[in-house]
């Protein structure tokens, strides 16, 4: 999959909640192809203390509107700045990046060989239930993805966690593409309790669980994926520089091969960021 | 259209600006952005007689107009350099440079020659200042003796251009210039990361899993201007210039202080096209000033 320099124009940024914003970037000519899961890397400019470009999930893409939807958490002066942008500025973005989650149909002609293996040998064409978990602005790129799986015939059921109702974000529209259950750490709304707590996992059964959150929780997820034997692939994000696979910065240690015990050092940016669970060794 | 070309001993570059190894992968990496062929080399990833997988994440901690690093020389050894990279990089039509580190100058000297058979490899830069392995590296790059050692092997292993990468966490950079220069080296480039280390102060924890790390990026410029300068009136042979490189004027700058030839590390990362930015930068630059050649302003600045 090609990979691009692009200098998007903004066309809304919106505060969805206290520490996230949503930005809708657009330009003239189409956007290019990009798949649920891939990322963008965004060049922030008039930050003095930002240097590197800030790694973004992709959202959505709406090519109707021919608009990229980013979901930035304001964590550091860099987003903090992404947050400030204004309807009519410029964001350079370099993109799509890394591969992305497996799909029934296979669009992911970017998937690297080593990582269609792994996912061959657990994900082999049963596609009825699939389940979208994540939390906090690990959600963005579930919307995407729920999206294009609702498009080639499967229905996700998102499973979204958050401290409190209020840090929910974007409900109605993972409502437009499945059903939508949601845990609670105060119980202000769904079931309380984290996401690997949710009755469904217990009263239902899934084929494939896509995940992306926080590390705890993706490892929560992984644990009752394993125990369950249902395939399962998690979005690293680990500290990036160049997003491109040449400064080795980002890396993850995973089994040098499917059935082998030996580590090795793999970009997540190149060969991720979304794994599937049985190539990671997860020692970090 | 000002002639850009320039020689670093007998290896002919089409314009000066090359890449800096261990931040443009092997080039294949940015093929969508730039045309390989036209960047004037590639120096590829820091490569090793046997494997390495390097250092332990987190190895990267961004700086003030900067970045630290400590990757360690992760690579997959010369071996499978020759045997499954090499032929990927021939279609490109890059001109490709090899970066050679070792733990022994028999190491060094080892690696080096099996980099010497490949036919469209025309120059090796070896790596005697990595800050980030403990086995060699840098070891050897911060005296004068451990520096002439490693040349000295390398250079009975190696036929075609050997450039030396200088480390600059050195007290006088010029000494290990002249004796590489003295065991045969074909060129110096420098500098190197400068050492350096980043702290969370919320964990009490060093940054970097090995606790420090290499320094890059436009807040090196200064220093490494100003070490260019001096080794080019140190040394004979050209010395290539790298450190904080990101623009036309910043590559002219360090070739009016003595460079023949200029390497673009950490700014591939922010801008993944920048290479050929500069070279453009660099020709409307000598055109606009009336300067036909490329050469007429190295060394300018006394």
């Amino acid at each position: 999959m090609k990979k691009h320099i692009l200098d998007l124009t903004v066309r809304s940024v919106e505060r969805v909640h206290e520490r996230y914003v949503l930005i809708k970037l657009t330009q003239s000519a189409a956007l290019p192809p990009m798949n649920p899961g891939q990322f963008v890397e965004v060049r922030v400019d008039g930050s003095s203390s930002t240097f590197l470009r800030r790694p973004i999930s992709i959202h959505f893409v709406d090519y109707q509107n021919n608009e990229l939807w980013l979901l930035v958490a304001c964590v550091g002066d860099g987003t903090r700045r992404l947050a400030e942008l204004q309807a009519g500025d410029t964001l350079n973005c370099v993109l799509p990046l890394g591969n992305g989650f497996s799909l029934p149909a296979a669009v992911s002609e970017a998937t690297s060989a080593a990582s269609a293996a792994a996912t061959a040998s657990t994900c082999t064409g049963k596609w009825q239930k699939v389940l979208l978990t994540g939390g906090g602005v690990g959600v963005a790129p579930l919307l995407y993805l729920g999206k294009v799986l609702k498009d080639q015939g499967v229905e996700p059921t998102f499973l979204l966690g958050a401290r409190s109702a209020k840090d929910l974000l974007m409900l109605s529209e993972f409502q437009k593409y499945g059903r939508v259950l949601v845990t609670t750490e105060d119980g202000t709304m769904g079931e309380k309790g984290f996401v690997t707590n949710h009755s469904v996992l217990q009263q239902e059964s899934f084929d494939m669980i896509q995940v992306c959150g926080p590390t705890p929780m993706m490892k929560a997820v992984a644990r009752y994926a394993s125990e369950k034997n249902i395939a399962c692939e998690v979005s690293l994000e680990n500290l990036m520089a160049c997003g491109l696979g040449a400064c080795l910065c980002c890396v993850e240690k995973v089994k040098a091969d499917a059935d082998d015990s030996v580590a090795t050092n793999v970009c997540v940016c190149k060969e991720g960021p979304v794994f599937n669970i049985n190539r990671l060794l997860w020692q970090n | 259209m000002a002639k850009l070309e320039v020689n670093i001993g007998a290896l002919k570059l089409k314009n000066p600006v090359m890449t800096a190894s261990g931040t443009f992968g092997y080039g294949l990496e940015f093929q969508d952005f730039v045309e390989l062929s036209e960047i004037g080399g590639i120096i590829v990833k820091g490569t090793t007689l046997k494997p390495r997988e390097g250092n332990d994440y987190p190895r990267m901690a961004e700086t003030p107009q900067g970045m630290l690093n400590c990757v360690g020389l992760q690579n997959k050894g010369v071996d499978y350099f020759c045997e499954h990279i090499y032929p990927q990089l021939l279609p490109t039509g890059g001109n490709y440079i090899v970066n050679v580190s070792g733990s022994s100058p028999e190491d060094y000297a080892e690696c080096a020659a099996r980099v010497d058979a490949l036919d469209h490899i025309q120059a090796i830069e070896l790596n005697i200042s990595c800050p980030n392995v403990k086995d060699g590296g840098m070891a050897f790059g911060v005296t004068c003796a451990g520096a002439s050692s490693v040349v000295k092997a390398v250079r009975q292993a190696y036929h075609k251009t050997l450039i030396v990468k200088l480390s600059p966490n050195v007290t006088d950079i010029t000494e290990i210039a002249r004796a590489v220069e003295a065991e045969g080296a074909d060129s110096v480039s420098l500098i190197n990361t400068l050492m350096g280390m980043a702290v969370d102060i919320e964990k009490r924890k060093k940054t970097l899993s090995i606790g420090t790390g290499g320094l890059s990026g436009p807040c090196v410029k200064p220093v490494a201007l100003r070490m260019v300068h001096q080794v080019a009136k140190a040394v004979k042979i050209p010395v290539i210039g790298l450190g904080g490189i990101s623009t036309a004027k910043d590559a002219i700058e360090f070739m009016m202080c003595g460079a023949t030839a200029i390497e673009i590390g950490t700014a591939n990362f922010l801008d993944p096209s920048v290479t050929i930015k500069v070279r453009d930068g660099i020709n409307e630059w000598l055109d606009s000033h009336g300067v036909a050649d490329v050469n007429d302003i190295i060394g300018a600045i006394q």
